[in-house]
């Protein structure tokens, strides 16, 4: 039936790791992942929790086609009240984690309390217990991983764990597994760390059951022919990967550069796919080794690379002389344009230590750019950051920041407050871009009109993956609209985020939706779940889901002011590209929005919103 | 007049010798449209999936009309999507 059925929950105050039932009404109301977790999260803690005392719960969640032979079906999610925000936090992660949890026969796993000392969780199938991970407490998400495969004499033991920037609470710590594919943003893995648990380590064999099998084999062949036959998914994303946007976005003039105060950057064709290509002067070798997929993905849009060996982050450092997860589009951008750096050896090696560290490379990148921009205007000096000349350009000093960032030292500790507690620490509140406390990822809100929308309504803060209108925008897909018109963006922003909300609830990519829509979602979850998925009932389901969240946020503290972006978007135009003299549209777009949603002008679900969906 | 023609990703290829960081400055006759720069250099139309007038989208059907004017910088892209 898709589901397995299955919750382990691990008290962690008490040592204890029980199995219970999946709540069946929920999961049929919320579909699995996201939205599932979402509601267990909602019922188990109050929303008012500080995000990192033991009353705070994180949960480790499976799709119901997670570990299935879809194509990307190999997702899993981290929900919790997020350390960086405060609000609701969802972060998906791909690599070969999801797959195994939901192999070894759970859905879920729900972690509360905290453990008196370093621990981490090991599953093999229905067997759970939490070990003493006082070994690995100190140790990097990459020794950590070794370390646990080579105790335990498996390989194939697949291993989701924190760097010590989780230990030490930097705010933007995430959850790495399989390497270098994390669940990103918002901090959780800073949630993690508060409840001193290094790593959840799986095996799982036990296989995934589904509805119909013979017409869930037909219908994951049916849309894994629309990926391979769709130009994107089938021959842009596996060659070039998502940094392609790169010179895309900064030629339409909405690449944030230099902690946003341009909106165009000069060195973006020295850091995107196209340079990740480029034969070296030094080796002849280009920086891109390889594509790479996930658990199942028939796209491949991952990238692997290896650092010019002459360069001088490696030169003398023979352990990061290897072949490892390269530059994505978000990470090159945070640790290139925002911080003005173009030099894309430097911009691996920091994107390295982010995967070996367990950071953010969004959150990170951005407030390095913010610290930068405060350097210059004299706010801070080489007295605070100890030393490193952290001027907008310098790829040295980025290097240095990322591992004292990696390791939670010196400047890096401060570093690691993000963007907006950083800012109002040294009395610059308004040089912070934030949304909710999290850093905005690599589109400007001026020249990409609705981007600015989705940020602004995010439900976990700045976030291009709530809904990604830059696909409508900038790419056409599914239709082309103006991205500097904001007239119509509120009615596609709440589009793409119900349809999103569905996506992220599934257990598939959301890359997917480049060819895929609703409609060839629909027939594959019909064909794993009990009872009926139509495409109607997914709509409805992702606009309960984004409601649910949003009722969180609200209980929370969060109010419709919080819909907000800062005055640099909202009042300084843009000054070059197809955006020149241009501002978000935020005012206007705005009570569209929340008319369209079915909530009050202060952004408050109506009641009448709420029992319609349920919530 | 002059202009500059940027061609990216797969398209990268087909730009004339001299083109540096995907970029390179042409010469063209007043009122040259998009589709004839195109020709000159052998790229397929289909494959010009995205294209930009100085940042600005321009849709297919416009592709064969729109005249440029000097200093003007058309970029190109096959089908491509990121996040
Ligand atoms: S499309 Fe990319 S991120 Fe998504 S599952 Fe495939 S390889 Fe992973």
């Amino acid at each position: 039936m898709a589901w397995a059925g299955k919750i382990l929950r691990v008290n962690l105050t008490e040592g204890t790791c029980k199995s219970e039932p999946l709540n069946m009404e929920w999961a049929n109301a919320y579909l699995g992942q996201r939205g599932l977790a979402t509601k267990y999260l909602t019922e188990e803690i109050d929303p008012k929790v500080d995000p990192l005392s033991p009353e705070n719960k994180m949960i480790m969640t499976t799709g119901p086609l997670t570990g299935t032979c879809a194509s990307t079906a190999g997702r899993y999610s981290v929900v919790t009240k997020g350390a960086l925000t405060g609000a609701i936090a969802c972060s998906n992660s791909g690599g070969f984690f999801g797959n195994e949890m939901k192999n070894a026969g759970w859905d879920q796993i729900i972690f509360e309390g905290k453990s008196p000392k370093p621990v981490y969780l090991f599953i093999e199938n229905d067997k759970a217990e939490l070990l003493d991970a006082s070994a690995h407490w100190g140790t990097s998400v990459w020794d950590t991983e070794e370390a646990i495969k080579h105790n335990h004499g498996d390989p194939q033991i697949r291993v989701a764990s924190i760097g010590i920037s989780g230990e030490k609470g930097v705010k933007y710590a995430c959850v790495v597994n399989d390497m270098h594919r994390a669940a990103g943003r918002s901090g959780v893995g800073t949630v993690m760390g508060s409840k001193n648990l290094k790593a959840v380590a799986i095996r799982g064999t036990k296989g995934v059951s589904v509805k119909d099998p013979k017409r869930f084999v037909q219908a994951t062949n049916d849309a894994k022919k629309v990926l391979a036959e769709n130009a994107v998914t089938g021959e842009g994303l596996p060659a070039m990967g998502t940094q392609v946007l790169m010179n895309v976005i900064n030629e339409v003039g909405a690449l944030p550069t230099r902690n946003h105060r341009d909106s165009q950057f000069e060195g973006a064709n020295d850091i995107g796919a196209e340079a990740m290509l480029k034969e070296r002067e030094s080796d002849g070798k280009p920086n891109l080794v390889t594509n790479a997929a996930c658990f199942g993905c028939t796209i491949a849009c991952g990238r692997i690379s290896e650092i010019d060996r002459t360069h001088f982050s490696v030169a003398e450092r023979p352990e990061y002389q290897i072949i490892s997860g390269g530059l994505e589009y978000e990470a090159a951008w945070a640790l290139g344009a925002a911080t003005g750096i173009n030099d894309i050896e430097a911009l691996t090696f920091a994107n390295f230590i982010c995967n070996e560290q367990g950071l953010d490379p969004i959150s990170f990148g951005a407030t390095v750019g913010a610290a930068m921009e405060m350097f210059e205007d004299g706010v801070l000096t080489t007295k605070e950051t100890g030393g490193i000349e952290l001027t907008f350009g310098n790829a040295k000093a980025l290097c240095d920041i990322a591992e004292l960032t990696g390791r939670g030292e010196g400047f890096g500790a401060e570093i690691g407050l993000g963007s907006k507690l950083l800012c109002e620490k040294y009395g610059r509140p308004e040089l912070s871009m934030t949304v909710k406390g999290q850093e905005f990822p690599a589109y400007d809100g001026r020249g990409i009109q609705g981007m600015g929308l989705t940020y602004a309504t995010s439900n976990r803060g700045a976030c291009h993956l709530r809904s990604y209108t830059v696909a409508s925008e900038i790419l056409g897909i599914p239709e082309k609209t103006d991205p500097l018109e904001s007239d119509g963006k509120a009615g596609l922003v709440r589009a793409f985020q119900d349809a999103t909300a569905v996506v992220d609830s599934s257990g598939m990519c959301v890359f997917t939706t480049f060819a895929w829509t609703l409609e060839d979602f629909a027939p594959q979850i019909d064909a794993a779940c009990e009872g009926e998925w139509t495409v109607e009932r997914l709509l409805e389901i992702g606009e309960r889901i984004w409601n649910l969240e949003r009722q969180f946020n609200l209980a929370a503290g969060f109010t419709g002011k919080d819909d907000n972006l800062p005055a640099r978007l909202m009042k300084d135009a843009a000054k070059t590209g197809p955006a020149e003299g241009k501002t978000s549209g935020l005012d206007t777009m705005l009570p569209e929005y929340y008319e369209i949603r079915g909530w009050t002008p202060e952004g408050v679900p109506s009641n009448e919103t709420l029992s319609r969906l349920g919530v | 007049m002059q202009m500059t023609l940027k061609l990216f990703a797969s398209l990268a290829p087909f730009m004339p010798e001299g083109a540096k960081d995907n970029a390179v400055q042409i010469e063209v006759d007043e009122g040259t449209t998009i589709n004839q720069v195109f020709d000159r250099y052998q790229v397929p139309h289909k494959m010009a999936h995205l294209v930009l007038i100085n940042g600005i989208y321009i849709a297919p059907a416009d592709r064969a009309t729109r005249a440029l004017v000097e200093g003007d910088a058309v970029a190109a892209w096959p089908p491509v999507a990121g996040g």
